[in-house]
């Protein structure tokens, strides 16, 4: 059922390229990228941001995780051109003003880390499940970490690095309506 | 004792801010100018001869530069392998497992080379291929070498590639006279290192010679390799190491690098080879194993003697394979005092993914059968699995194998601690049970480590090592062990790890050996320091001559107070010039009528407890709580000990619960890739508790030992005999799948609904 309308645009999508705007790391960004090209792909080798991991590459890894309009995504299976219009947060979007995330530094301090293949997928997961939930319990966290694999750590002190992080989140909002 | 500032603590992770702000670079994210991306094509049957390659399709694409076949390189083909040089460049003639490489495009970018890769057209011959030991030792078995040498130099007659016993007392009489005998055979799977960053590597060519930037964890092992497959000097291959997303044992040897490296000299550029995680699953895999155990007891349940026949299963190729069977051989007793013993084990090619050392190198599948074995016997003489533990555990000092290193720690305490933890004898649910093992191996022997500490005109200090850091935290030890030795504060060292060209050699990144072995040599190396900045004090008077120096707080100790090493510095060598240079080596004890080389530089030992509930509708294991003691001697840092030891566990409930490769008849790898191929995610913990044994009694610094592959070995039969305890059934392949328990239930007419 084409209209003459989306008939250019799926003509549109067979050329290589495509221009999107989107909201990256809090900064308006505008890019031509390929019709082919993951996000992962696009954040990595445009964009220069090698946080984001690549490792399965069919979005059962976690390691590309990227937080898309509040929700973590595997950006190796979201194509570019999907994010036109969108607001995307990556791992180099946490810290602020070289200030550690909470979550961050609660990975190091729990022990959370060891080859950091999977850090960064983890550490957005669980901004992810943060924003949605300020107060998860310890089977929350698991359940939002389920998508992210990991062979060092064993999970305990990543689960534990996300529920201290969660604490420490409430006590700052918490001091902040205070103040 | 003495007092310590910077050793045994828990000092934040030297590169934990780059790792939680996605810093820290791979190699699979860096880049040249000018670089090629390699991508393979891989063979699509265990085993086919191949008839053509049809690449012109591919040659003609914009963009591509070089398409190779073996027929492109030069003839006989260029082989390699870190014992055996048997593994081609490509596959020549003959494929020999699933997913073989046989061509490689190299082009201008990542996508062409992917979409030329799908232009390649091969014909195959599909030839009978052998996947399981049985198969591969049958009289007419298909020869995966024929022609090739064996481990002894022999020509390969069959696909037994290595062969090795061991002995003491006599086997055969303590048989004749023993009466409990126990006799049992045990699997173990083919396992996949599973770690999350994908092989890549980047080769560019170097005066005359080559350079490679890898994830590798012996950056010597592999600079020696290719040396001598493509014929060049040890100077002329330059190895830089880059920080690895996980190694495991899968980093531990060359395996794409020498192809990347005769890519970048024959083309003159920088070449890429970079691969998602499913090509780890046609790349690297631990040994499968068949272990026959007899295990003779007295009325009292102490051994009388062990036989023991273990067939390793390699993959088409030897690796490390053969020193892997040798030296889990050389421990098929375990941990116990064992009068007579007899093993034999043995290292068997097929038609499958070439295996390599993973974390424990060979001892998990041992260890699941001597475990295995040490439960049977409890539940034969009625002894509990505890009680009939202790009573074959050897005393501190204690010979256990002769001619090696005697017992050297408190492990009856560990054993004991390790039940305590997990609730031992307290009373439990119905469908619960709890088991405890003991696991052990040995670190490299007669191995060298070198380092090279390098102290500034600012005081500040540089020390170079050829260890690779993977995650097990060595740069962050290495750097509280020098500020410990050096009295400047930790954060004043930086740790320059893994390039052939900077650091002095060291053997590998493995066996749990760097904290022994490069500690010391970093050791040495700083107190090589001290030394010539204390002749440098008595040279100008700041002591005298007579005088010994003494250090503290980055200062020494002069007659006129304290003298910064920098101020020192700058008054022997002038302001411009400041640098000296310390140097430390570690070489274990070499011994040359020892079957492997050397003794043991000490025993790396774990107690594991589990306790399980299982589902007998269902068969489904839920391990509720995992208990690891470990022997460490002194815990250098102990979050990263513990963080390590935990990791190590669940790897271990991995291959005990779910994980397998599966091969089908004609060798196809069935679940290549994490979709398929499942190891323990978030959801599938237990709690896990940890505790490190402290004695300070370890030949490293400070008194520690080695750590980080022990906690993976005895996972499998606690929990074993945890599901034993809990329903009474006894299984002997892993993984213990609920459809195993299920139907192990179901033939003992134990199954049904829970509570019965």
């Amino acid at each position: 059922m084409f209209t003459e309308q989306n008939r250019n645009a799926g003509r549109a999508m067979v050329t290589d390229s495509i221009a999107i705007t989107f909201t990256l790391n809090g900064a308006t960004t505008s890019i031509d990228v390929s019709c082919t090209h993951t996000l992962a792909k696009v954040l990595r080798e445009q964009l220069g941001l090698i946080g984001t991991k690549i490792s399965c590459e069919q979005g059962e890894c976690g390691a590309c995780t990227v937080i898309v309009d509040g929700k973590a995504v595997n950006s190796c299976i979201v194509l570019a051109p999907e994010v036109d219009g969108c607001e995307v947060l990556t791992i180099e979007g946490l810290a602020q003003h070289g200030e550690l995330h909470p979550i961050q530094t609660a990975f190091i301090e729990e022990g959370a880390v060891q080859c950091g293949y999977c850090t960064s997928g983890m550490i957005m997961s669980a901004k992810a499940l943060l924003m949605e939930n300020s107060d998860p319990t310890d089977l929350d966290i698991r359940e939002a970490l389920a998508g992210n694999l990991c062979r060092c750590t064993g999970y305990q002190r990543i689960v534990r690095a996300v529920s201290s992080a969660a604490k420490k989140l409430q006590t700052v909002d918490a001091g902040s309506m205070k103040g | 004792m003495t007092e310590v500032e910077y050793v045994g603590k828990s000092i934040r992770r030297a590169d934990s801010v780059k790792k939680v702000t996605g810093a820290l670079e791979y190699t699979i994210d860096s880049n040249m100018a000018g670089m090629l991306h390699g991508k393979l094509l891989r063979s699509a049957f265990a085993r086919a001869r191949i008839i053509s390659i049809d690449m012109a399709g591919a040659q003609q694409m914009p963009g591509v530069v070089a398409v190779l076949t073996a027929s492109e390189l030069p003839q006989p083909v260029p082989r390699f392998g870190p014992v055996i040089a048997d593994q081609p460049l490509l596959a020549s003639g003959e494929t020999k497992y699933h997913g073989e490489p046989i061509a490689i495009v190299l082009a201008n970018d990542e996508d062409t080379a992917a979409a030329a890769i799908r232009q390649i057209r091969v014909e195959y011959e599909e030839l009978p291929a052998v996947c399981t030991v049985a198969d591969a030792l049958r009289p007419d078995a298909p020869l995966l070498h024929p022609g090739g040498k064996r481990h002894d130099g022999r020509i390969c007659d069959s696909n037994v590639c290595g062969e090795f016993e061991f002995k003491w007392g006599d086997v055969d009489q303590a048989k004749r006279e023993c009466a409990r005998i126990i006799d049992d055979v045990y699997s173990f799977p083919m396992i996949h290192h599973h770690a999350l960053e994908p092989l890549s590597c980047i080769a560019y060519p170097m005066d005359g010679g080559v350079a490679i930037k890898s994830p590798i964890q012996s950056p010597f092992i592999l600079q020696r390799v290719i040396a001598s497959c493509l014929g060049l000097e040890l100077s002329a291959v330059r190895v830089i190491a880059s920080d690895i997303g996980g190694g495991f044992g899968g980093r531990g040897y060359p395996k794409l690098e020498p192809l990347a490296a005769y890519s970048a000299m024959r083309t003159g550029r920088p070449v890429k080879i970079s691969t998602s995680l499913d090509d780890g699953f046609f790349t690297v895999r631990r040994l499968a194993a068949t272990v026959s155990i007899q295990t003779g007891f007295d009325s009292e349940g102490r051994i009388v003697f062990q036989d023991v026949k273990a067939d390793f299963l390699m993959g088409a190729y030897a690796d490390a394979c053969t020193r892997i069977v040798q030296k889990a051989g050389f421990l098929g007793c375990g941990l116990y005092r064992t009068p007579n013993a007899r093993i034999v084990s043995r290292a068997i090619y097929s038609n499958t993914v070439v295996s390599t050392a993973c974390r424990g190198f060979g001892m998990p599948q041992l260890v699941w059968a001597i475990e295995s074995q040490m439960n049977a016997a409890s539940r034969l003489l009625k002894i509990d699995p505890l009680e009939i533990r202790l009573r074959n555990l050897p005393a501190r000092g204690e010979v256990f194998v002769p001619g090696d290193t005697p017992a050297d720690g408190d492990w009856r305490e560990g054993l004991k601690k390790a039940a305590a933890m997990v609730g031992w004898g307290d009373p439990k649910k119905s469908n619960v049970g709890r088991g405890i093992a003991i696991g052990v191996k040995t670190p490299i022997p007669a191995s060298v480590s070198n380092a090279v500490a390098k102290l500034c005109a600012d005081g500040s200090v540089t020390v170079a090592v050829g260890t690779t850091e993977m995650g097990q935290g060595a740069r962050t030890v290495f750097a509280q062990i020098a500020a410990e030795v050096l009295r400047i504060p930790v954060e004043q060292i930086k740790v320059i790890m893994g390039d052939t060209t900077v650091a002095p050699f060291d053997l590998a990144t493995a066996g749990s050996r760097s904290t022994v072995t490069m500690g010391t040599a970093v050791m040495a190396a700083c107190e090589d320091l001290l030394i010539q900045l204390g002749a440098i004090a008595r040279e100008l008077g700041v002591i005298d001559r007579e005088e010994d120096a003494e250090f503290a707080n980055a200062t020494i100790r002069g007659h006129q107070g304290p003298i910064s090493y920098g101020e020192l510095l700058k008054q022997y060598l002038g302001t411009l010039q400041g640098e000296i240079v310390g140097r430390g080596m570690f070489q274990g004890e070499k011994d040359s009528s020892h079957p492997l080389g050397g003794l043991s530089d000490f025993w790396e030992v774990v107690f594991t407890s589990a306790e399980v509930e299982v589902d007998r509708a269902t068969g489904k294991v839920a391990v509720r709580k995992l208990v690891n003691v470990s022997e460490v001697g002194l815990a250098i840092n102990p979050l990263q000990a513990r963080a390590q030891e935990e990791g190590g566990l669940i790897m271990g409930l991995g291959h005990t619960l779910m994980e397998e490769l599966v091969y089908d008849e004609s060798g196809k790898l069935l679940n290549a890739g994490p979709l398929d191929y499942r190891i323990p995610t978030a959801m599938d913990i237990p709690t896990i508790e940890t505790h490190l044994m402290e004695n300070r009694d370890g030949p490293g610094p400070f008194g520690a030992k080695g750590i980080g592959e022990g906690p993976v070995i005895a996972v499998a039969p606690a929990i074993a005999d945890a599901v034993y305890d809990a329903v009474g059934v006894v299984i002997k392949d892993l993984p213990l799948t609920p459809e195993r328990v299920w139907s192990a239930l179901n033939a003992s007419g134990r199954g049904g609904k829970n509570g019965n």
